[in-house]
């Protein structure tokens, strides 16, 4: 390839490191998914409006498919691939079958990635557009279902899953979003 | 997508440096708005200079307690901030009804405020767009045009600037840094830009959108102290209720005293090719009593200047019925 | 109600136990393989052009620029694509031209496949069929939709009647105490889902191989072996995960054109669509015009029903959105008057989604409903439970079963109807009215023939091969509890592989069908094993395999008026200084047939309801008149509901088994969304005394409406 337009870079995803050349173009997406096989990051729309592509970098959830695979080089990628640990479901992965939060099952990725990493950010303070007191020193607002529909939102299911959604995020979260967690930069904060 | 060069920017002087004169470079920060363009073929840079590696990441106070806000800063970070959060809430209000969790955490303060309209036209390159390719028409104006401008706008192009955030920077005063070649060798030179004279008026020119001079990389935003902004808030509509573009809203801080209004601070969104200050809405609103007859009358002052089109007239009842609510709500909490 | 059955049944409760998905792991792990994750060794990616002018010839494709571009493997177009064969009638009538993709030089509208372009990686492909220019001579397009056509003329498209009348009309009307006479509209609106079209064709020993995303695997074999004039025994289609359907997912442009760059290339290509390309190549809801009369005496009883549909389709195909034909099944009069007529413009080819024709039908006839029970001052279910019909309002047949009223009166229970004050615009809570509402729903419950196999596995576990497809619905969930039911073992022993066509003719994913079409075939292969099993005997390696067909069994039914039914509660909140409106609670009761596994039934029931609240405030596709293409083709454009927009929803059920079917099922694929826009929109009435006849419900449209909002 022309290294103009190019580059050999190192991805760091899911704990293991991949050499790789890629033209400037590709998408940290179409590197998971046409480059490496990692095929459960799904392109829903290529432009950031449905959420079907969300991978955790440095432990906050991001489109891939607007992050450039040449830019993400150096950063701590998680995908879907490695959300549970080993053979055990992470409690998100486990209440979404559990209780039937999907059907086609294609935003399915991009919304487990994406609730893992929202429980963290809603864990460590941050607020939403519907949080109704956004004082620093207010008390942290319940992780309510208008919370977690608003925080949710940014992954689109047009299958019509979001009651069951709700449901299995506000189950996970209870249960803690303890195991499986890569320490993301949010859950850093909360504990420093 | 053509094929391009990449590199990344370790410092200012750097960035400034790799980009150079060239038309066909673009900095890249989050990605979020610039690599969408790319992949619909509105921008087709040829070198790409990655800056999310500058150290530009902080947000600090300022004497007499404003706020200096980093280009690089994420939206997720600026809007959780405690000092943004205490100090402007309407700023933290305004980011959070953007985009989502996501695009929050990739999209940055720069790129905010550079992003480019959403109009049906220019996102479509088979279509004209005085913005997009200067000269060829606005389809617009004819056609689908429901969420247009109703302020500001011209015959060359009715097109609205998207930012939420840039709403409430608009009605803070915010005052964007940058930094411009100075020099043959490399060398560079700071620059300011109050954020109303930081966005250029549409008139026969609507492809150029800002004042900023060619090649500069804005690297901070800053927010002069002012009390009104604590008691502040931001009001979005649009037409579904999470991650979707405003079709109005408004950026306002309001301090009243002895049932009048003291200090105010009023912008709107969605309305105009920038965040639109509501200039005329706040001389008529700074002493008045701080009542519903008197937001309703700096609304109908503001939007006095109003041109819809035929299809966006509900526009000016949006926004007069937006001043009217959040005034009254913030008078209301104000008081207790 | 006892009608004739085919004796072979013994129809067990309203639903089964709930169980999680079978395939449930691999979708919450990722590791659930769709049409574009089949990895392919030597794979070359193709990439659509298509037309940027409305109407016209192709004057010119500029090949020789793109194929000098890195990595550029070939453009397929017009001029030298493979010739494939149109002449011939499918599962769904003759072929869409606009799938049979580069045969000719004629530009029917904006968005038209002109070409493909092909290269080493997907980067490459995109560039290259963004830089390839096309020359056209554009002629003048039409697309303008309205009510008043004069070249509109009457069809119900290949599966239902143009016009049915009976009785006097006019008279009818001239005589009644009550008339409504109003027109509704619905919009352009999109399938959407979220997987977007792919498919990756190969030819492999002799035999081509399509991996793709679809809703029958021989429907696409079927259909491709015709247009490409191949045995179908030749054709292999594979379909194992389908990221969403609705409709969409037939034999579309980009199977096509991958089989064609396939052949071609002699290499394995993929062709995805963007999710802007599926704007115009994979269908759409045609937008409606409906004009209801209803003339009804002081008790709200009807003496005459009137139901006129137009709607549109594309000048190279006659699709049609039969709107008028739910009124064929919902309600009687002395005079009943229902057409469909439809429209040719330069627009792209519509096609079924979810729903079709019941959704926008029963969004203008439930809404016609709502005021006639205002004008007459009647309760709004006990005007439907006034006009509830003995049988079928146009076909006289008996119904198999009708439990609407039963819905009603469980749901008014539930939803608390008792309570509601009637008056519009009496409920206030800051700046906001509150209304609720309700409607009703149905869609009929058919079966196509299909066949299956079922393995007694000599490791003492069970196979079942069927080519069904699980677009989301729990097919593969639900054949599995059947099959265990059938077979009388634990649903671990069973094993069900779908989505192959050389598992043999089956029924699509489509028309709320496809489960109760598999479930029949797997029940009765599953009986004939048990048969053979009860025999005796040990079982050879190979295992015991017992098939079916179910042409016999389901060309024996009698026939009937047989439908699901269902009734539909909302509460909506309207902002009155912003036009507003957000639904804040939705329940739904459903008369549907044995439900097999409640756990993915309510997802059925509750996804559609979802749509209803979609289609009721945010789905809307703007065609632009000037250059007659969608704007804002995108996410960001068209709007489908967000996970904000969606409340609490409940759905539920009554006991409903379908007496012919030997599981008891009807369908719950598509009952969901029906009349849920209705009971939305009465909603909105009831908050601010304004009727919305035209959807979505936008901020703007509420604003501009007047009452109940205004300058504050």
């Amino acid at each position: 390839m022309d290294p103009s337009t190019s580059s050999a870079i190192t991805l760091n995803i899911n704990g293991e490191k991949h050499t790789l050349s890629v033209d400037h173009r590709t998408t940290l997406l179409d590197a998971l998914r046409e480059r490496l096989d990692l095929t459960g990051t799904k392109k829903g729309c290529d432009q950031g409006q449905c959420g079907a592509c969300t991978v955790l970098l440095d432990g906050q959830r991001a489109v891939s498919c607007l992050q450039l695979a040449v830019s993400a080089e150096g950063r701590d990628i998680t995908t879907i691939e490695g959300i549970a640990e080993g053979e055990r479901l992470h409690p998100v992965q486990q209440a979404f079958l559990d209780l039937d939060g999907y059907q086609c099952g294609y935003c399915t990725p991009g919304q487990i990635c994406s609730a893992v990493a929202m429980i963290e950010e809603h864990a460590a303070g941050w607020p939403s557009a519907v949080s109704d007191d956004l004082r620093p020193d207010a008390a942290p607002a319940p992780l309510t279902a208008d919370e977690i529909r608003e925080r949710m939102s940014g992954n689109l299911c047009r299958c019509g899953a979001y009651v069951q959604i709700v449901e299995a995020v506000t189950e996970a979260a209870a249960a803690g979003n303890k195991a499986g967690n890569r320490a993301g930069k949010a859950g850093k904060e909360a504990a420093a | 997508m053509r094929e391009f060069g990449y590199q990344r920017a370790v410092d200012v002087s750097g960035a400034v440096a790799q980009l150079g004169a060239d038309p066909e470079a673009r900095f890249l920060g989050g990605g979020t708005n610039l690599v969408d363009l790319m992949k619909i073929g509105v921008e087709r840079p040829a070198q790409l200079v990655d800056i999310s590696g500058l150290p530009l990441g902080q947000i600090e106070s300022t004497e007499g307690g404003g706020l200096r806000i980093g280009a690089t800063v994420t939206n997720s970070d600026l809007a959780a901030h405690p000092e943004v959060r205490r100090r402007y809430p309407a700023l933290a209000q305004a980011v959070l009804a953007g985009a989502s969790g996501q695009l929050r955490n990739m999209a940055t303060v720069g790129g905010n405020l550079l992003q480019r309209t959403r109009c049906g036209y220019f996102t479509d390159v088979t279509q004209p767009c005085n913005k997009r390719a200067p000269g060829s028409g606005c389809p617009a104006i004819e056609g689908e045009h429901r969420n247009h401008a109703i302020l500001g706008a011209s015959e060359h192009c009715v097109a609205v600037h998207p930012s939420d955030m840039g709403v409430a920077l608009a009605a803070f005063d915010a005052v964007v840094s940058y930094e411009t070649a100075d020099g043959p060798e490399g060398a560079t030179s700071g620059g300011e830009l109050p954020i109303a004279d930081f966005y250029r008026p549409v008139g026969d020119t609507p492809h150029l959108e800002t004042a900023l001079p060619p090649g500069a990389l804005i690297t901070g935003v800053t927010l002069p102290p002012a009390p009104v902004s604590a008691r502040s808030r931001y009001r979005k509509v649009r037409e579904r209720a999470s991650y979707a573009f405003a079709i109005g809203s408004v950026a306002a801080a309001l301090d009243v005293r002895d049932g009048a209004v003291h200090d105010v601070r009023l912008a709107f969104g969605a309305v105009a090719s920038r965040p639109w200050r509501a200039r005329e809405a706040e001389r008529a609103l700074i002493g008045a009593p701080a009542d519903a007859d008197t937001f309703a009358a700096a609304a109908d002052a503001e939007l006095a200047a109003a041109q819809p089109l035929p299809e966006n007239g509900y526009k000016v009842t949006l926004m007069h019925n937006l001043v009217v609510a959040v005034l009254t709500e913030l008078r209301e909490e104000t008081a207790r | 109600m006892t009608t004739a059955t085919t004796g072979t049944t013994s129809v067990k409760g309203s639903h089964g136990a709930p169980h999680t998905r079978v395939e449930g792991p691999e979708k919450v792990t990722g590791a659930a393989r769709y049409a574009g994750d089949v990895p392919f060794a030597e794979l070359a990616h193709g990439w659509l052009a298509l037309s940027t002018v409305t109407r016209g010839r192709i004057r010119s494709v500029e090949t020789g620029p793109v194929l000098a571009m890195p990595g550029v493997l070939a453009v397929l177009h017009h001029g030298n694509a493979p010739h494939v064969d149109t002449d011939y009638v499918g599962l769904l009538g003759v072929p869409d031209p606009t799938a049979a993709v580069f045969q000719n030089d004629r530009v029917p509208h904006r968005g038209w496949p002109v070409a493909l372009v092909v290269a080493e990686t997907s980067e490459q492909a995109r560039e290259a069929a963004e830089a390839l220019v096309v020359e056209y001579e554009e002629e003048p397009h039409d697309i303008a939709f309205s009510a008043g056509r004069p070249d509109a003329y009457a069809s119900g498209g290949p599966q239902g009647q143009d016009v049915e009348e009976k009785g006097d009309l006019e008279a009818e009307l001239a005589a009644s105490a009550v008339v409504v006479d109003e027109e509704y509209t619905t919009p352009e609106e999109h399938h959407n889902p979220m997987e977007p079209h792919a498919a990756t064709a190969r030819w492999e020993g002799g035999r081509l191989e399509v991996v793709d995303s679809n809703q029958g695997s021989t429907w696409i074999v079927n259909e491709l072996a015709k247009l490409f004039s191949l045995d179908p025994s030749s054709v292999r289609v594979r379909s194992e995960h389908v990221g969403g359907a609705f409709g969409s997912k037939g034999v579309r442009a980009h199977q096509v054109a991958a089989v064609m760059a396939a052949t071609v290339l002699q290499r394995p290509v993929r062709v995805v669509l963007t999710r802007r390309q599926m704007f115009s190549l994979i269908g759409y809801r045609s937008p409606t015009t409906q004009r209801i009369r209803l003339g009804a005496d002081a008790d709200g009883r009807l003496r005459a029903l009137e139901h006129d549909s137009l709607s549109l389709t594309s000048t190279v195909h006659e699709f049609v959105e039969a709107s008028a034909g739910v009124a064929r099944v919902m309600y009687d009069a002395p005079a009943h008057r229902t057409a469909n007529r439809v429209v040719r413009l330069d627009v792209p080819t519509p096609t079924f989604m979810r729903a079709p024709g019941e959704a926008p039908g029963s969004f203008a006839l439930e809404s016609a409903l709502d005021e006639l029970a205002e004008k007459c001052g009647i309760d709004p279910i006990e005007l439907r439970a006034r006009n509830d019909p003995e049988t079928g309002p146009v076909s006289g047949l008996p119904f198999s079963s009708r439990n609407l009223l039963a819905c009603f009166s469980e749901g008014a229970r539930r939803f608390g109807w008792a309570d509601r004050d009637p008056r519009p615009g009496m409920r206030r809570e800051g700046h906001r009215l509150i209304g609720t509402g309700t409607a009703a729903a149905s869609f009929p419950a058919r079966a196509i023939p299909s066949t299956a196999a079922v393995t007694a596995e000599a490791d003492g576990t069970f196979t079942v091969r069927i080519t069904a497809s699980d677009v989301g619905t729990g097919a593969r969930t639900a054949l599995t509890l059947i099959a265990a039911e059938a077979l009388d073992v634990a649903t671990d022993q069973v094993r069900v592989r779908i989505g192959d066509s050389d598992f043999g003719q089956a029924m699509i994913a489509g028309g709320s069908m496809g489960t109760r079409s598999w479930g029949w075939a797997v029940t009765a292969a599953a009986r004939d094993l048990r048969e053979q099993l009860a025999l005796g005997g040990s079982i050879p390696p190979e295992g015991i395999t017992a098939r079916s067909d179910t042409s016999a069994a389901i060309g024996a039914l009698a026939a009937t008026e047989r439908h699901s039914f269902g009734a539909q509660f909302a509460e909506v909140s309207v902002d009155t200084a912003t036009g507003e409106v957000r639904v804040q609670r939705m329940l739904g009761i459903f008369a549907a047939g044995r439900i097999v596994n409640p756990l993915t039934a309510r997802g059925q029931f509750v996804g559609g309801m979802t749509w209803g609240i979609s289609m009721a405030l945010h789905e809307e596709a703007v065609r632009d008149q000037s250059s007659g293409g969608n704007v804002g083709a995108d996410f960001a454009g068209y709007h489908v509901a967000a996970n904000a927009d969606v409340p609490h929803v409940e759905a539920g059920w009554v006991d409903d088994p379908d007496p012919d079917d030997p599981v008891g099922i009807k369908g719950i694929g598509e009952i969901g969304i029906v009349g849920a826009a209705a009971a939305i929109a009465n909603a909105v009435w009831h908050a601010t005394g304004v009727r919305h006849r035209s959807l979505p419900i936008r901020p703007d449209r509420v604003l501009l409406a007047g009452e109940g909002t205004q300058r504050v």
